[in-house]
């Protein structure tokens, strides 16, 4: 039942216990006191780092492509406009390897007469040589290009430098740098007449000499390009189809699945496929582009692609020497830095538990002993763990042997603090039974101390040994090495963020381990409680 | 122990418990050897990989840390306090090592902040506002993951995988990534920090929470209040306390955090440190390592009296919240 109060019964009530309602009132107003202070300060801390100006002038855009070069990557195909024709190029490393022919890419090629000058300096080779489609000097052709970046998948990993061998997969012939033909003045060649680039659905951007045409969704823009000038759509731009100004570049955006930059000498385009290109094998692999049955196959049975050299060995090598991947230095720099919080961690353990009885002062009854040893503590955690890592950086070199030093200085310290508060907090009862029998002072020590505090001692360290695990990746990006150095690396080209995830990976796949080996070694130690100390 | 001066005369059950207690003590033995053989062979391995790998090999570089540290030494030992305060030196040359004068951030006309103050304000600054932003985000969130408020499963079960990933998430990751969108400064160090607070507040927050009396939980529930009014009027009066307690402990590692951020690129006294010593200058980075010294104990020693006055010595139990 609900019960009503008048205001002359409340004005009451207030009157006759003052002392409860004033107490609310004052907490209130403190209350509010503190948050008003809170959303004060944040105002000034928005003032202070300019966080506002800071937020505006940041580069967003490239947020996105960022975050997304975490789980997929691109695939570059420029078609650039030729006199009369097209050619489509690709960087010199792309994930699809030397001779990139994605069945994405179409291309409608027609044999052409072109006129060619002869080169400087050029070496005379075979006249059919040259009718079978070698080179000019000007190499800028699709075919040109293809050639020039020789494919060397097929001719195993013996194809030298100098000499690039003919694809088995592509039509296009290649030219050895070294011997270009002198060509005659014209000839006949395969150009490509039309491309067209599938960007995933119905998106698509169709490239002729002289016009663009970029399909989304349903939507078809028509672009007329006069050469090296201008670039003008048909009727109104969509949303997705940005241009500064008429004429000048314009750029189509199909979300994830990639961009096109029309610009009036080429077409740039981005394709994003999801995935990590080339994890295991690099392009210069002889297992490179195979399916993965096929590699197995080739690895248990297979007829050994290079002398001397097992096809297992071979398949190892080439994965821990994975150009873009480089998984051997990886792991290298991941066991360094799980060798300095470990070494780190026990070099601490062991110099500080020695030094945690003298500091201890039911231990040792010695009132100087006690402080020294605890304002030392003190001093050696408070100098942080980044002072120590610069330091010893400085001192050793980048290296694990820094990370080591660093960890060990900052945790002889936290552990000498926490071991003799442990030991100054310990029963008395068994060591005055212990010295009751009469046994020796390092006897009482050993069987009145030692069980109890010991597995406090080591449940600490394993607790640090696991928080070490992260420090030491931190301090490794100042300069101590290890992954954290490698990753800082990563970081700052701005262009491996697939990288970056897979050390990422790789730092949470160990902290996570070695967060449960050290709860469960804790757990056995001291039985059920995992905070207890 | 078990040395014992007489012969024991034991009945057949106490010979079978003698040979039993004999049996575990061999074993535990075992274990125990077994144990330190491990860690001697780890730690042997370690050390030589950790040789092998580095830069330069620890006793050939062991010259040139000695040599390092005598380079430490400033020129005289009024130098440190010049570097500290800004203060014109007798040695400067031009250069910037002895240019202390450059570095102060004037407020008006005369009164000026010495560099390294300034640079630590900035420090100080950035872990108290990522720890404000973490206490409130992990304030929202712990209560979402507490088993005793929260009877979704599926909610639990996303909020707390959710808080596992913000705190062992490599910071230098999230500080690289925004340091590359907001270029150098504060603001990338803030938001690396506090993801990781959020994290690891909301972690213990939530086992504050599931160990809070619901008894004035019962009473707002029987009263009819709503699942926020019950979380606000039972549950925040009890736990908050213990909350701050451990914001104040965050608010601690925070300040080492933003420093070491600050070495990477996320400004404050961290970066300038880190310049400091490499360039060898030698008073400049003992004023950082001092004022950093002092700053650090300062700090802890407030949060320490802070921390007993809210919830007594229960505050320093052994808890870093990693």
């Amino acid at each position: 039942m609900p019960t009503t109060l008048d205001p002359a019964a409340l004005d009451d009530l207030a009157a006759r216990h003052e002392a409860v309602f004033r107490a609310a009132a004052v907490r209130r107003r403190t209350g509010l006191l503190i948050a008003a202070a809170t959303a004060g300060y944040l105002v000034f801390a928005w003032w202070f780092f300019s966080i506002g100006a800071v937020l505006s002038n940041g580069n967003w855009g490239i947020a996105g492509p960022y975050l997304a070069d975490w789980i997929s990557y691109e695939v570059r195909p420029d078609v650039e406009f030729e006199d009369g024709h097209l050619a489509v190029t690709y960087p010199r490393f792309s994930p699809l390897g030397p001779a990139p022919d994605p069945d994405w890419v179409e291309t409608e090629t027609a044999l052409v007469e072109i006129p060619v000058a002869p080169a400087e300096g050029a070496v005379e080779v075979s006249p059919d040589a040259a009718e079978d489609g070698f080179l000019g000097p000007d190499g800028r052709a699709g075919a040109a290009q293809q050639g020039f970046l020789g494919p060397v998948e097929g001719g195993g990993s013996d194809a030298g430098e100098g000499f690039l061998g003919p694809d088995e997969g592509t039509t296009a012939p290649a030219a050895p740098q070294a011997e270009r033909p002198a060509a005659p003045r014209s000839r006949e060649r395969e150009v490509v007449m039309r491309a067209t680039v599938h960007l995933g659905g119905a998106a698509r951007v169709a490239v002729e000499p002289g016009l663009v045409r970029v399909t989304r969704g349903g939507e078809t823009v028509v672009f007329d390009i006069v050469r090296d000038e201008s670039v003008t759509a048909r009727g109104p731009l969509p949303a997705w189809i940005e241009q500064a100004a008429p004429g000048r570049k314009a750029v189509a955006r199909f979300g994830f699945a990639g961009r096109a930059e029309i610009e009036d000498d080429e077409v740039k385009l981005r394709r994003r496929f999801l995935g990590w290109e080339n994890f295991f094998f690099d392009t210069t692999s002889p297992f490179w582009g195979r399916p993965a049955g096929e590699v197995a196959r080739l690895v248990l049975f297979g007829e050994p692609l290079e002398a001397g050299m097992s096809n297992a060995a071979l398949a190892w090598q080439d994965f821990v020497t994975n150009a873009e991947w480089q998984h051997g230095d990886v792991w290298l720099k991941l066991l360094q830095t799980i060798v300095m919080a470990f070494a780190g961690t026990v070099l601490a353990t062991l110099l500080a538990f020695p030094l945690s009885f003298l500091a201890a002062r039911n231990v040792t009854p010695n009132r100087l002993v006690n402080q020294v040893l605890k304002r030392f503590f003190d001093f050696l955690r408070s100098v942080d763990m980044l002072i120590w890592a610069l330091f010893f950086t400085r001192a050793f070199g980048p290296g694990p042997l820094a990370g080591i030093s660093a960890i060990f200085f900052t945790d002889t310290g936290t552990f000498g603090k926490l071991y003799s508060e442990a030991l100054e907090n310990v029963d008395d009862r068994q060591r005055e039974g212990i010295r009751s029998v009469g046994a020796a002072p390092v006897l009482v020590q050993r069987f009145g101390v030692m069980p109890q505090v010991l597995p406090v001692f080591v449940s600490q360290s394993l607790y640090f040994w696991e928080s070490n695990t992260r420090s030491a990746t931190i301090i490794g990006a100042v300069g101590a090495g290890g992954i954290g150095l490698k990753l800082w690396e990563a970081m700052r080209t701005n262009a491996d963020w697939e990288n970056v995830a897979y050390m990422v990976l790789l730092i949470l796949a160990v902290v996570f381990l070695f967060d449960n080996i050290s709860n469960m070694l804790r757990r056995r130690l001291i039985g059920g409680t995992p905070s207890a100390a | 122990m078990t040395a014992t001066t007489h012969p024991p005369v034991l009945s057949e059950a106490g010979r079978t418990t003698e040979r039993h207690w004999r049996e575990l003590a061999a074993r535990r033995r075992l274990y125990t050897i077994g144990g330190i053989a491990f860690l001697v062979v780890a730690m042997a391995g370690s050390l030589w990989f950790a040789n092998e790998s580095n830069a330069g090999k620890f006793f050939d570089r062991l010259p040139y840390f000695f040599d390092f540290v005598g380079q430490m030494v400033p020129r005289d030992g009024l130098e440190v306090w010049r570097a500290l305060f800004d203060l014109p030196s007798p040695y400067d040359d031009g250069s910037l090592k002895y240019n202390y004068v450059e570095g102060r951030v004037y407020v008006s006309e005369t009164l000026y902040v010495p560099e390294y103050f300034y640079k630590m304000a900035e420090t100080i600054n950035i872990a108290v506002v990522s720890t404000l932003i973490g206490f409130a985000l992990g304030f929202v969130l712990c209560f979402l993951a507490a088993a005793n408020l929260t009877t979704r499963r599926w909610l639990r079960f996303f909020v707390r995988r959710f808080m596992e990933v913000l705190r062992a998430f490599p910071e230098i990751v999230i500080a690289g990534f925004f340091l590359a969108i907001l270029s150098l400064g504060a603001v990338p160090a803030i938001i690396a920090v506090s993801i990781h607070t959020v994290g690891a507040l909301g972690k213990l927050f939530f086992e504050v929470v599931e160990n809070a009396d619901m008894g004035p939980e019962e009473g707002l529930r029987a009263a009819g209040a709503s699942w926020v009014e019950r979380v606000w009027f039972g549950i925040v009066p009890q736990v908050l306390p213990n909350f701050l307690s451990y914001t104040l402990l965050r608010l601690e590692i925070n300040v080492r955090a933003s420093t070491i951020i600050g070495a990477v690129g996320g400004g404050g006294i961290g970066e300038a440190l880190r310049l400091s010593i490499s360039q060898t200058h030698e008073a400049k980075t003992l004023a950082m390592i001092l004022l950093l010294f002092c700053t650090i104990v300062a700090v802890d020693q407030l949060s320490a009296s802070l921390r007993r006055k809210l919830v007594g010595d229960q505050a320093f139990e052994f808890a870093r919240g990693g």
